[in-house]
């Protein structure tokens, strides 16, 4: 077991690694960093001098160990365009970010679920086919279109639901949440609605396809044969066992979510972690687009991690060997 | 494969692909042919765009602001000389349908030839020479295959755009898109083509070669490449119609193709600052054309595989 968390503490660190090399790259090589921070009339010993100060004089190694250093600290330097630490920047647009995958997970799942399940127990119903058959229009609409054909229906043609924006936010400390308010509530149906769109497809499927598999175990067909009431046999004893697989693609499709929230979150404007990339590759905004960057991966790291972890605990075949 | 030898080398080319299993089950599938009719209309309405088109978007003399935002020609105040109404600034909506498409299709078949290659080459050399290659190969893959592929082209676009000076970005924005979109998609080619490589490398014919004294080069392009392009072809296929929504998803975010020389999802871009004041139709009808052709390229990949698989036979 520990070798097994070890190996795999060690690749993620691997990851973060050549992550933070390219990040840092593209902080030092990319343009002039001094350029950004003095004047047009600054001399060359001004800028000698600023160069030093920074340390873009040092040896390459040397200046690689202070930016880790500096990121482990949450330190990314100072926005070019907004002029304000990246940390606090995006610290105050993770909220945002975060608030929207969570109502998105819990839609994708409270629906994908329980249809799954229909689709895969009744398979020839009249539902199930219309379900599978919107589902497979639902896999093929990029993301974007989905939501512009929702901000179209309901923000323009019926009026009933803002378009943009979060609404109103009540702060608490640091977090802005729009939770709290009618408006905030309002304002996050559609851009969750769109983002949910296509893991709540993947997981209907994925649930429908291991429900279709396990229904024709001995199990089942005993815990028939015992005269047990369908609704159990089918949510107790079939889902229970669908669930394994589901877990683990449910936890990979979070990091999908956060991809694909930078697609949303331009479309509706919403002020989270994404939109302020996308401004940033627009502005050529280096230090947020590196700390984006380390975030992202960062991310994706975690969540693998505790997926493999996850898995690990979950199928006991995979111990005897280490666990490869 | 399953031609007899016998008269193998009387039959023309055409007669061994109307004669194999592929070519029935293509033909008797409704599904697949109209997916395949939607697929080469498309494709020739974007080779032919110069000549079908009613209007040339990009020549000014034959734009007049004084036509622009006129609906489709069948609505109240429409002109039946743009079948499909005309954008903010008077351009005909179906011949910059036509010339978007046109570069959809292109930057979509440059991105996934540029992935296959790079991940089909990398994936033959891994799976026939193993060792630290092949982990250091795979070991990238099983990376970027965590962070999904629309993740990885905005990013690898995004960075890739800030290195350029400001004066070429719109300029170099097409090559800039199809290299990140082909460098975001080369792990999935890697993989399925080492996969193969390990099953064919085993086989006698490989050993013969090796036996006869061909050099691992000569073995591996004229031997194993050939025998592994089947399970590429459909990856490619499906990745066709994930390029194209990666170019449309990076036009509209605004970090792709320049409105210049607009593409679908450019298109889409522009039409959407209009659906507030309701010209609905500078959106809707690129949306749908992208739309449209995704799906026929998708139905026609589903179909590939399936026909390709022989388990499924």
């Amino acid at each position: 077991m520990l070798a097994f968390v070890l190996r795999r503490l060690l690749q993620a660190l691997g990851v973060m690694a050549i992550v933070s090399f390219i990040s840092f790259s593209l902080f030092n090589y990319v343009g002039d960093p001094v350029d950004n921070m003095v004047g047009q009339e600054a001399t060359m010993e001004d800028r000698l001098r600023i160069r030093q100060e920074l340390g873009l004089e040092d040896p390459f190694v040397l200046q690689y160990v202070r930016f880790v250093g500096n990121a482990l600290q949450g330190e990314f330097g100072i926005s070019y365009r907004i002029k304000r630490p990246v940390a606090a920047v995006i610290l105050e647009r993770i909220p945002a970010t975060l608030e929207l995958v969570f109502v998105s997970a819990i839609i994708a799942l409270g629906l994908g679920i329980p249809l799954g399940v229909l689709t895969g127990i009744k398979r020839d119903s009249f539902v199930s086919k219309a379900v599978l058959t919107v589902s497979l229009v639902g896999v093929s609409l990029p993301t974007f279109i989905i939501g512009i054909g929702l901000i179209y229906l309901f923000a323009v043609y019926l009026g009933w639901l803002p378009s943009s924006g979060r609404g109103g936010v009540v702060q608490f400390g640091w977090w802005k949440t729009s939770f709290l308010t009618v408006d905030g509530w309002r304002s996050i149906v559609l851009p969750a609605l769109t983002l949910s769109l296509f893991q709540l497809t993947m997981i209907l499927r994925l649930v429908r396809a291991e429900m279709l598999e396990v229904m024709l175990t001995d199990y089942i067909k005993f815990s028939r044969a015992r005269g047990l009431p369908e609704r159990i046999i089918n949510f107790s004893h079939a889902l229970r066992n669908t669930l394994v697989p589901v877990i683990t693609i449910v936890g990979i499709n979070i990091g999908g979510l956060i991809a694909f929230s930078v697609i949303t979150e331009t479309v509706f404007q919403w002020p989270g972690t994404g939109l302020m990339f996308i401004q940033a590759v627009d502005f050529v905004d280096i230090p947020i687009m590196a700390a984006y960057l380390c975030f992202v991966a960062l991310v994706f790291v975690t969540i693998n991690f505790i997926v493999d972890i996850a898995y690990f605990m979950i199928d006991p075949r995979l111990r005897n060997d280490g666990g490869h | 494969m399953s031609v007899p030898s016998s008269d193998s080398e009387t039959q023309t080319w055409w007669q061994r692909i109307a004669d194999s299993d592929v070519f029935y089950s293509f033909t008797h599938s409704p599904l697949a042919l109209a997916a395949a009719a939607v697929t080469v209309v498309f494709v020739l309405a974007a080779l032919c765009a110069p000549l079908i088109a009613p209007f040339d978007p990009f020549d000014p003399s034959q734009i007049s602001l004084w036509d622009g935002k006129k609906p489709p020609a069948w609505e109240a105040d429409g002109d039946p000389a743009y079948l499909l109404g005309t954008d903010n600034q008077g351009r005909d909506m179906l011949s910059t349908i036509l010339y978007g498409g046109r570069i959809s299709l292109a930057v979509g078949f440059a991105s996934v030839a540029l992935g296959m290659v790079l991940g089909v080459g990398l994936g033959v050399i891994s799976g026939y020479l193993g060792g630290w290659f092949d982990a250091v190969i795979m070991r990238l893959a099983d990376v970027q295959l965590t962070i999904p592929g629309i993740l990885t082209a905005i990013l690898i676009n995004g960075i890739l755009r800030s290195v350029l000076p400001p004066e070429l970005r719109d300029e170099l924005a097409i090559y800039v898109v199809i290299l990140a979109i082909g460098l975001s998609d080369w792990p999935q080619f890697a993989r399925v083509a080492r996969g193969a490589t390990l099953v064919e490398a085993q086989r006698e014919y490989v050993q013969a070669a090796r036996v006869i004294g061909l050099g691992p080069v000569t073995i591996m392009l004229r031997h194993i490449l050939p025998n592994v392009m089947r399970p590429v072809l459909v990856l490619a296929t499906i990745g066709l119609a994930l390029a194209v929504i990666a170019e449309a998803t990076l036009s509209f975010l605004g970090q792709g193709v320049p409105p210049t020389t607009p593409s679908l999802g450019t298109l889409i871009r522009v039409g959407n600052e209009y659906l507030f004041s309701g010209l609905w139709w500078i959106t809707l009808f690129p949306a749908l054309a992208l739309v449209i052709l995704v799906l026929a390229v998708n139905l026609l990949g589903d179909w590939l595989r399936d026909a390709l698989n022989p388990k499924l036979r």
